[in-house]
């Protein structure tokens, strides 16, 4: 069964169509790419699939289960988790205790007023082992808002996969960065695709870094799914490059 | 060395709280005042635990705070002349009243939450206001007095000794303080500050943020109510103004004056509200204006408020 299966959405806001018809459907452990052009309707589409707000028109099937009208936190809940284009951390807190939240979260602790012992050691323990997984580890003590746009990046990649995402929707998760910084994050998405299976959608601007990793693509134009495929098949794709390819170029 | 200096606050706080009442006199106080303090200390911790920790900003909670102050009043007025019962009456309709106004209003956000809080507890002020026969209206509740407590082996005679029902009042100051401290270090208390720090993120971590806001509401409210109870028992008398507005904004100017986000700021702006307040208003009527000033300088000069100063202070 697919996991996530997008019916024919749409949003409009007011007389603007942001979002026209757009289906989309991602198998288990697939690497999905969304990308276009600015304004072409990337973010809203991903709004729509994380339940920021609900669409105009269409469906949402996550798991076989229909979620349209679900609220956020409870698509959370059913197994997907989100990053933004604009990064959503906890910027007076520390790394550690950034991960802590979504950790206790996954744990189903969110209402405990007090922890055991065992189960606050099992807490730390999962923290430390996304601190390292994540590259932050070194400035687990460290106030979020101090560090680094990659290193603050890698932190929310870090906190949604603390709640065991199904599905990770990751919103241009380098945009703004340097090339290490890039390379980096690159990194760590692809070691999670390919050791954990993780299924991942991305938004992306950088057309690099989508060739090397997406197992298929879906370009956006104008709120309209323009072609979808394979990598080589996009980037061979005449209407894709005169819309997208052509001005990156 | 690090657990040992952060324990450093709390024992002065305690020490300074536990020997109150000898030294009070001493520099010009008395044991009322004492109990004054850390009766509003408590309202303004409890509001915190809301506007600093949550980070929702109620202008309300004079309702609630008064409510537990009728609450306790009529009680040992009308039905048991017992002062542990009162209390627990007083506390359970705040926190009732806060269970049913709280989820009318967890949507709100920013200033419409406070706005919104402001006009219901209008509502029962002009209800303890108007309703004579049974409030006393504007001359407030009158003709009851705190009860002796019985503890089964000795009766404390809380009435007849300031020094006793200062005890008392510190007594479940620690219990609501020990309560509040934990909660906030727990995983509970951690969603909460998700919540002040980024409501957006918490959301899409899968914290459903109204009910977690409702929560903090009822229980910056159930112990607003209990400050009510004390503040009631303190004087042997309750009137309107308990539930007023301008009540509630005193509670802000102490947590803000303190600092809301240290955990014992509120209880020191509580302190220089409440000496300043006794020192002033023996010389003029307009006390009211000196503690603006002080408090325009603070929030100007200070964003922090005053524990904020001595922290940068201690750390530099």
């Amino acid at each position: 069964m697919s996991l996530l299966q997008v019916r024919d959405v749409s949003k409009h806001f007011g007389k603007l169509v942001a979002v026209d018809g757009v289906s989309l459907t991602v198998e288990p452990g697939e690497l999905r790419a969304v990308i276009g052009p600015n304004g072409a309707g990337k973010t809203t589409f991903f709004n729509l699939v994380s339940g920021f707000f609900p669409p105009t028109r269409g469906s949402i099937v996550f798991d076989g289960r229909d979620i349209t009208s679900l609220s956020e936190h409870r698509r959370v809940r059913l197994g997907m988790a989100r990053t933004f284009q604009v990064t959503e951390i906890f910027p007076e807190l520390t790394v550690r205790e950034n991960l802590r939240v979504p950790v206790e979260v996954a744990a189903g602790r969110r209402l405990s007023p007090w922890l055991t012992k065992a189960a606050d050691a099992g807490i730390r323990a999962r923290v430390g082992e996304l601190m390292e997984m994540g590259g932050i580890a070194d400035k687990a003590d460290r106030l979020v808002g101090e560090l680094s746009h990659g290193d603050q990046r890698a932190t929310e990649i870090m906190m949604s996969l603390a709640l065991n995402p199904r599905l990770l929707l990751l919103d241009e998760p380098t945009a703004g960065m340097g090339d290490q910084e890039t390379y980096n994050i690159t990194r760590l998405i692809r070691r999670l695709h390919r050791d954990q299976k993780q299924s991942i959608v991305l938004i992306e601007h950088d057309m690099r870094v989508i060739f090397h990793l997406a197992d298929r693509i879906m370009v956006l134009a104008e709120g309209a799914v323009l072609a979808e495929g394979t990598p080589d098949e996009i980037a061979a794709d005449e209407r894709v490059q005169a819309a997208y390819l052509g001005k990156a170029a | 060395m690090s657990a040992l200096r952060q324990q450093v606050p709390n024992a002065v706080v305690w020490l300074v709280l536990l020997t109150m009442p000898y030294w009070m006199g001493a520099v010009g106080g008395y044991t009322e005042l004492a109990s004054r303090v850390v009766v509003l200390g408590l309202a303004a911790m409890a509001l915190n635990f809301l506007l600093g920790f949550t980070g929702v900003l109620s202008f309300g909670h004079a309702a609630y705070f008064g409510l537990g102050a009728y609450g306790v009043g009529m009680t040992i007025k009308y039905l048991v002349p017992s002062t542990p019962l009162g209390i627990l009456v007083g506390a359970a309709v705040g926190t009732l009243a806060a269970m049913v106004i709280g989820a009318l209003i967890v949507k709100l956000r920013g200033v419409y939450f406070a706005m919104v809080t402001i006009a219901f507890g209008q509502v029962f002020f002009f209800i303890a206001f108007r309703w004579n026969e049974v409030t006393g209206g504007d001359d407030g509740l009158t003709g009851w007095k705190r009860q002796a407590l019985d503890l089964g082996f000795t009766r404390v005679d809380i009435l007849g000794s300031d020094k006793a029902f200062y005890y008392l009042v510190l007594a479940v100051f620690a219990a609501c303080v020990a309560a509040m401290a934990l909660l906030l270090r727990s995983p509970f208390g951690r969603t909460l500050i998700a919540i002040r720090e980024n409501e957006r993120r918490a959301r899409f971590l899968g914290i459903p943020v109204e009910q977690h806001i409702w929560l903090s509401f009822v229980i910056s409210c159930f112990f607003v109510s209990i400050a009510g109870t004390l503040y009631a028992l303190l004087s042997n008398f309750t009137d309107p103004r308990a539930l007023r507005w301008d009540q509630s904004g005193n509670f802000v100017i102490m947590a803000v004056l303190g600092g809301m986000r240290s955990f014992w700021g509120p209880l020191i702006g509580a302190a220089i509200f409440v000496v300043l307040q006794d020192y002033v208003s023996s010389q003029t009527e307009n006390w009211m204006s000196v503690i603006g000033v002080f408090f325009m300088l603070v929030v100007l000069f200070f964003p922090r408020g005053v524990l904020g100063i001595l922290r940068r202070r201690l750390a530099s």
